[in-house]
């Protein structure tokens, strides 16, 4: 590829400064695939009159996927067709079309290099004299990215975090939308996401006890998840087909993983014997057949993995004895190769990723206090709650690259869960 | 009810005495002395009295007050917090004391059961602390067992660290919310018997 660097990375600093954490330079451990600075496809996305907050959107979008270097400086002459010599010049190997469409927007991705559309689809997404349909063109974006890199972007996605008040938040991957989804007055804890993306399950703390409730996000009634009617449940986790939810049940006797069926509102399964050591935290594997999880077996808590039955328990995690830090809060990625968790260095906790089959630990962050991982949709980015703003806040970083973003939200934040992809 | 009966009865004897001399007219000094002195006896006497109820009274009151002070010591022990080590349950040697104290006053007050909150510091996982929180207090609540208090009389919880007592991020603030609270379920915690000696 052949390009000017000086001319086209204009609006790449802008875009980053918005970000702001930029290229956050104590980030730049590169953990699952190798990084070359300038490989990454140019992508310039043309002026669109009328659909400028949609254009917004699906830039910033792309921005946040981390597989495009944004190209700007030229755009199409007004009424004139698309320069495909002048783009190609700039680092561009696609152009980005927004297009007024009835009832909707139509985006074509043409690939700068044969002069031609590769790709376009259109969605009712910006109608005119309506509000734009965030998610929509989440969407939207999210099936550019695919058409250009072959697997799509994470955008059209939610996250659920705890708040400072005790209540569960919903927010866009962008930030936007920020909206409580338990009510006020009332304690929560341990968000997770039902696959559907239309449920959540969470505990609602009473007293030092609590249930873990199946919510639905349309305000629906909730229903108690098996098992979980007496003692302390927390740590919820949603098997892949939705049929199933894990927790950990805090009794006198200490703490184990269960898992209740949800789809029959019956039976609940009894998935390790602690004795006198706790078990907490369950994460399922994308095909549903192991689980992931924390245990105190061997003194400090660590990560293992076990059958979704409870058989064959080991270390899924190695650690020193006595020397590795304290390992908490795992969560599978969407791909089934990885396990991100967080793991204290120095006292301090940092986000740490093991590949499943080789059992590899790397680390991932450092500097600050960074903790409770969750996976994009994409299996490549990770938000993560650190204090280096000086409050706890919500933070992404793709792991290819190293780079860095916050996802500001008003007050502190906890225990995020990041959702699949949405659907309509 | 009764002093003033009694000064009735004084005055009528005087009365009584006066009327059985014959009267004569030097005599009016003796009979006025008799008369003052009569007065100042009956004025001693009720000064005598009300001084010895004041002092029961003031006697009272001390005694109210002590046994007040021992309640409250006695709440303030059965109810005070132990601590913990980071990311540790065990009983601190350094927190025995307390406990068997509790254990001893529980002995003493079979109908008082006691509720053991678990807590931990900010650091590390808020999900693991609550399990953390819940080995504190059951390290404590098993404490109590092998001193003898009836396992049913002791409920366990965990907060976890979403009860810290002190604000602040530092070793300090951190120490003191690595506890157990205890708090009094059933019976008066106000009226607790002191254990025997």
């Amino acid at each position: 590829m052949t390009r000017a660097p000086g001319r086209v990375t204009a609006l790449a600093a802008a875009l980053l400064a918005l970000g702001a954490g930029g290229l956050a330079a104590q980030d730049t451990v590169r953990v699952i695939g190798r990084y070359t600075p300038g490989s990454r496809p140019g992508i310039i996305v043309l002026a669109a009159p009328g659909l400028d907050s949609a254009r917004a959107i699906v830039q910033r979008d792309l921005d946040y996927s981390d597989r495009f270097e944004a190209v700007s400086g030229a755009d199409r002459p007004a009424g004139n067709a698309l320069n495909y010599g002048l783009y190609k010049s700039m680092g561009a190997t696609y152009a980005l079309e927004l297009v007024p469409a009835t009832g909707g927007v139509t985006v074509r991705l043409h690939d700068v290099g044969r002069g031609t559309v590769r790709n376009q689809t259109t969605a009712p997404a910006a109608p005119a004299g309506g509000s734009v349909d965030r998610m929509a063109l989440h969407r939207l974006s999210d099936e550019v990215v695919r058409w250009a890199t072959g697997s799509p972007g994470y955008a059209a996605s939610r996250l659920l975090f705890l708040g400072t008040d005790g209540r569960v938040y919903r927010i866009d991957s962008d930030g936007a939308d920020l909206t409580p989804v338990t009510p006020a007055g009332t304690r929560a804890f341990s968000p997770a996401w039902a696959p559907d993306g239309r449920r959540f399950a969470y505990t609602r703390m009473q007293g030092g006890k609590g249930p873990i409730v199946v919510q639905p996000l349309d305000g629906g009634p909730a229903a108690t998840v098996p098992g979980t009617g007496t003692g302390l449940n927390f740590s919820a986790a949603f098997s892949p087909d939705g049929r199933t939810v894990a927790y950990a049940h805090l009794t006198e006797d200490g703490t184990d993983v269960y898992s209740g069926n949800v789809a029959d509102q019956c039976c609940a399964q009894r998935l390790t014997v602690g004795r006198f050591a706790d078990n907490l935290s369950p994460t399922f594997s994308p095909d549903g057949r192991r689980i992931a999880f924390i245990s105190t077996r061997a003194g400090t808590p660590q990560l293992y993995v076990m059958g979704a039955d409870g058989t064959e328990q080991d270390v899924l995690a190695p650690f020193d004895y006595g020397d590795t830090g304290p390992s908490n809060a795992p969560e599978w990625s969407p791909d089934g190769a990885n396990v991100v968790f967080h793991r204290e260095v120095s006292r301090a906790p940092q986000v740490f990723v093991v590949d499943v089959a080789r059992q590899r630990v790397k680390q991932v962050t450092s500097g600050g206090r960074n903790t409770d991982p969750t996976w994009a949709p994409d299996g490549r980015h990770v938000a993560f709650v650190s204090d280096r703003s000086g409050r706890l806040q919500l933070w992404v970083i793709d792991l290819e690259s190293g780079r860095v973003r916050q996802l500001s939200t008003p007050g502190a934040v906890r225990l995020p869960a990041w959702s699949r992809r949405l659907g309509g | 009810m009764r002093v003033a009966h009694m000064v009735g009865l004084v005055a009528a004897a005087a009365i009584v005495a006066a009327c059985g001399k014959k009267p004569e007219p030097e005599a009016v000094t003796p009979v006025a002395d008799t008369a003052a002195a009569n007065a100042r006896a009956r004025q001693d006497s009720i000064d005598a009295a009300r001084r010895r109820a004041e002092e029961e009274a003031a006697r009272r009151r001390a005694e109210e007050e002590r046994l007040a002070g021992e309640r409250a010591a006695l709440k303030s022990d059965l109810t005070s917090a132990i601590h913990f080590d980071y990311d540790q349950a065990q009983v601190r040697g350094d927190d025995q004391a307390n406990l068997d104290r509790k254990a001893a006053i529980l002995q003493a007050n079979p109908d008082v059961k006691v509720r053991i909150a678990g807590n931990a510091d900010e650091r590390g996982s808020d999900e693991y602390n609550l399990a953390l929180g819940n080995r504190r207090a059951a390290a404590a609540k098993r404490y109590l067992q092998n001193k003898g208090i009836d396992a049913g009389r002791m409920e366990i919880v965990s907060y976890g660290e979403e009860r810290p007592i002190a604000q602040g991020s530092d070793e300090a603030a951190y120490a003191q919310n690595r506890r157990d609270d205890f708090e009094v379920t059933a019976g008066n915690a106000d009226s607790l018997a002191a254990p025997n000696r």
